[in-house]
């Protein structure tokens, strides 16, 4: 059994312990284990190196943190090499003999592994020195570095549960409210709502008996941080809803997770059980009169449960749908009790602000929204994964200075924000400052930060078309005017990337959208009509080429689009013929081969796949 | 043996309506989707009327009411993978087993399923193979990943043989 942990100074003394048995060891191996690297075989580069330290008889002065998602998913498999800070990416298990005899070992570092800036065309060796980490200000993400997920030592190692114990030895309940409101903490969900009135509420509501919850049924396509942070530091959010639950009043908590996120279930379990091993979960929290309990609940794949109320039905059982919120869940929520909801991000910063102090975070950010923000920065640029800046950080910074700019040479035309509630920002507005506000004055949002970035190979139409057909598949159908307007924008839209649009039918979008907008239950509905205002704002050329010269211009809305082979150029290789899936293909060897327009589905994989350039759409 | 699994699942839930999520979630994994008669048990175990169950088991896309295919192929249609050429995913996908998403075909071999997002966006386009997550996918990849499926399958059939 672990030592139940009972004061402020046991958790020093604990500490203290933990650093002085690091300080034997020679070398610190960091090996990513988030679900990105291991998609790219971590796993395994993991087993090996255990196993070819233990051949060497390095076990005892060399470790191996197998930690949470770094943020660089696209590098994975990644390791890092301390006290050197060698950074070491794409590591395969056939790399591990090598590193051992010559990094462990010699101290060598091993060229052919090393980062290579694609801006520069340099090799990089010390992680700290790389563009895509140097521009961020990692406060939360760069914790999932230093911890193993599974280990609550390692987060008590780095400081965790030392703002709980500072809390429950000291604290009033409505001090802990005053210091998160005077940190400007907003909630990270999509909303920003402040976080410290959002408590205040809930504690002032009426009953004994609240719930405290955390959000993480990370819907949104194109944004995963949610996931990185519960699956890689789940005892920050326990130590989050343990201090919001003392806050508040409430002696029951629950995290709502996506089913689609297996490592961050079963992370956030082992989680739960080892503080409650401690004794920081159950009664007598730190020899406190606190009681506190936390359960997970899966979610089972529906969009709209990550809005609160609709999340709320879900947990108790039933259809994900929402309600209106004329009475907020602060006062009626879950079980019809006062209930004090807040997205993993938000929980996260929690122990952060106690710790460091509110003016610490109020320091960073801007006037409205301080402290910062994770975004998922992924799409047509050089480097995506995970991006941690201060708020009011401009776009241009994010995109072109850690993201690395475009790809492939092909000009960056927009950024997707915030998801299907957000909008598309153009080119010629990335030096906006990315705040609550300013996004939501220039028509997108912040959102739960997935920026997905987009280049002149992106139809803007298809984009919209692709959102709508997203919200319209995720809508609940419980109000008219979401399902009854997706429906019909998305018919529209049909029409326009078909080639059957008409100009009056753009003006309808608009009328559609405000309407939508206006008139909705839920903020998924009132949002939802973003995608297509946004960009009929900034890229109504667009839509004007596909009406009027029925011609997508980006080559993407396949109705308007043709494949064909140039016979001069065609050397009758059959790379073609082998990789179009439709059969579409035919030709005799050395022969010009012929697109059969019937059965082309306008999919592009022939064109990929030709080494000649043979095949252009038109 | 099915009837021990459910038995299982339903231990410490009877009577308790709100566990409904809980227990056609454990189905789902148990049996690989929600049968008929399962719906029957577990509206009268849990107390919660068949219509409940059925409009719950229809709404959350987690749950599916027909029998899936020996291998699940998974095509991540997230925003990043759509605009680094998902949709093309799903066309080399229907190409080869000419089904769509949500069915399966006739020999059992596969089911073709799509996703809104796995929040692996960085290695996008991303196709999951029976759990297996495939980052970086293209068509030809992918088109050698169900030729390796469908090898390993006739092995099995020749090894039994």
């Amino acid at each position: 059994m672990p030592p139940k942990l009972e004061t402020l100074e046991d958790i020093r003394q604990l500490r203290e312990s933990l650093l002085a048995k690091e300080a034997n060891l020679t070398t610190m191996i960091t090996v990513c284990g988030g679900t990105g690297c291991q998609a790219s075989g971590s796993v395994k580069v993991i087993e090996f190196l255990k196993a070819e330290l233990a051949a060497n008889g390095l076990a005892d002065t060399v470790k191996v943190r197998v930690t949470g998602c770094h943020g660089f998913c696209e590098q994975g498999p990644i390791i890092v090499i301390d006290p050197a800070n060698i950074f070491y990416c794409r590591v395969s298990p056939d790399d591990v003999p090598e590193i051992v005899s010559e990094t462990i070992r010699k101290n060598q570092v091993i060229e052919r592994l090393l980062y290579t800036d694609p801006t520069t065309g340099e090799k990089i060796t010390k992680e700290a020195d790389i563009p895509f980490y140097r521009a961020q200000d990692r406060v939360l993400l760069g914790l999932n570095r230093k911890i193993d997920p599974c280990s609550i030592e390692d987060y008590i190692a780095v400081g965790g549960y030392s703002a709980l114990a500072k809390v429950l030895n000291g604290m009033t309940a409505e001090q802990v409210i005053r210091e998160i409101k005077n940190s400007g903490l907003r909630g990270r969900g999509g909303g920003g709502y402040p976080t410290g009135r959002k408590w205040q509420q809930c504690r002032d509501a009426a009953g004994d008996e609240k719930y405290v919850i955390c959000n993480a049924d990370e819907g949104d396509p194109g944004a995963y941080m949610d996931r990185s942070v519960l699956e890689g530091n789940p005892h920050a959010i326990l130590e989050g809803m343990l201090i919001g639950s003392y806050a508040v009043g409430a002696n029951q908590g629950y995290i709502y997770v996506r089913n689609e996120y297996p490592l961050a279930v079963s992370n956030a379990r082992k989680a739960i059980e080892q503080a409650r091993q401690w004794g920081l979960l159950g009664r007598n929290i730190l020899g406190s009169n606190h009681i506190f309990e936390v359960e997970i609940m899966r979610g089972a794949g529906a969009f709209v449960c990550g809005e609160s109320t609709a999340l709320m039905a879900s947990l108790e059982g039933k259809v994900g749908e929402p309600r209106p919120k004329d009475v907020h869940t602060v006062q009626d929520g879950l079980w019809n009790k006062p209930t004090c909801l807040n997205n993993v991000e938000t929980w996260a910063n929690v122990p952060l602000i106690i710790k460091k102090g509110a003016a610490w975070f109020a320091s960073k950010g801007t006037e409205g929204s301080k402290g910062t923000k994770i975004f998922a920065l992924t799409g047509r640029i050089k480097n995506t994964g995970l991006v941690e800046v201060a708020m009011g950080t401009p776009l241009r910074t994010i995109i072109y200075d850690i993201g690395g700019g475009p790809n492939d040479g092909v000009a960056i035309k927009a950024v997707q924000t915030g998801g299907p509630s957000g909008g598309c920002l153009p080119a010629e507005k990335f030096d906006l400052p990315v705040d609550f506000e300013t996004l939501a004055e220039a028509g997108s949002m912040v959102g739960s930060g997935g920026m997905v970035v987009m280049d002149e190979r992106t139809c803007m139409v298809d984009v919209a078309k692709y959102f709508i057909a997203f919200l319209q598949d995720e809508s609940c159908g419980k109000c008219v005017p979401c399902k009854m307007g997706l429906g019909r924008m998305l018919e529209i839209l049909t029409d326009v990337t078909e080639g059957r649009g008409k100009p009056e039918q753009l003006d309808l979008l608009e009328d559609l959208g405000e309407t939508m907008t206006e008139t909705c239950l839920c903020a998924l509905g009132k949002t939802a009509a973003n995608p297509v205002l946004s960009t009929l704002r900034y890229f109504r050329q667009e839509y004007e080429s596909h009406i009027q010269n029925k011609s997508c211009p980006a080559g993407v809305c396949r109705e308007l689009i043709k494949y064909t082979i140039d016979p001069e150029v065609c050397t009758g290789c059959g790379a073609c013929l082998k990789a179009c899936p439709h059969g579409a293909i035919t030709g005799e060897p050395k022969q010009p081969h012929i697109i059969n327009e019937d059965i082309c589905s306008r999919c592009g994989i022939c064109k990929d796949a030709c080494k000649f350039e043979a095949i252009s759409v038109c | 043996m099915s009837e021990n699994t459910l038995e299982t699942i339903l231990e410490n839930k009877r009577s308790q309506p709100q566990q409904l999520i809980e227990v056609l979630q454990d189905v789902q994994e148990a049996f690989g989707y929600i049968s008929e008669e399962t719906m029957n048990t577990v509206s009268k175990e849990l107390g919660v009327p068949v219509i409940e169950v059925y409009r719950v088991a229809s709404f959350y896309k987690a749950f599916t009411l027909a029998p899936r295919g020996r291998h699940v192929i998974t095509v991540c249609m997230g925003t990043a993978c759509h605009v680094r050429g998902a949709p093309r995913m799903l066309d080399e996908v229907r190409g080869q087993l000419g089904i769509e998403p949500g069915q399966t075909t006739p020999d059992k071999m596969f089911t073709l399923e799509r996703v809104n997002c796995l929040g692996a966006c960085a290695l996008g386009p991303i196709v999951v193979l029976d759990g297996k997550y495939h980052r970086n996918m293209t068509p030809n990849k992918l088109r050698k990943l169900i030729q390796s499926v469908r090898e390993a399958e006739k092995e099995v059939v020749a090894d039994a043989a």
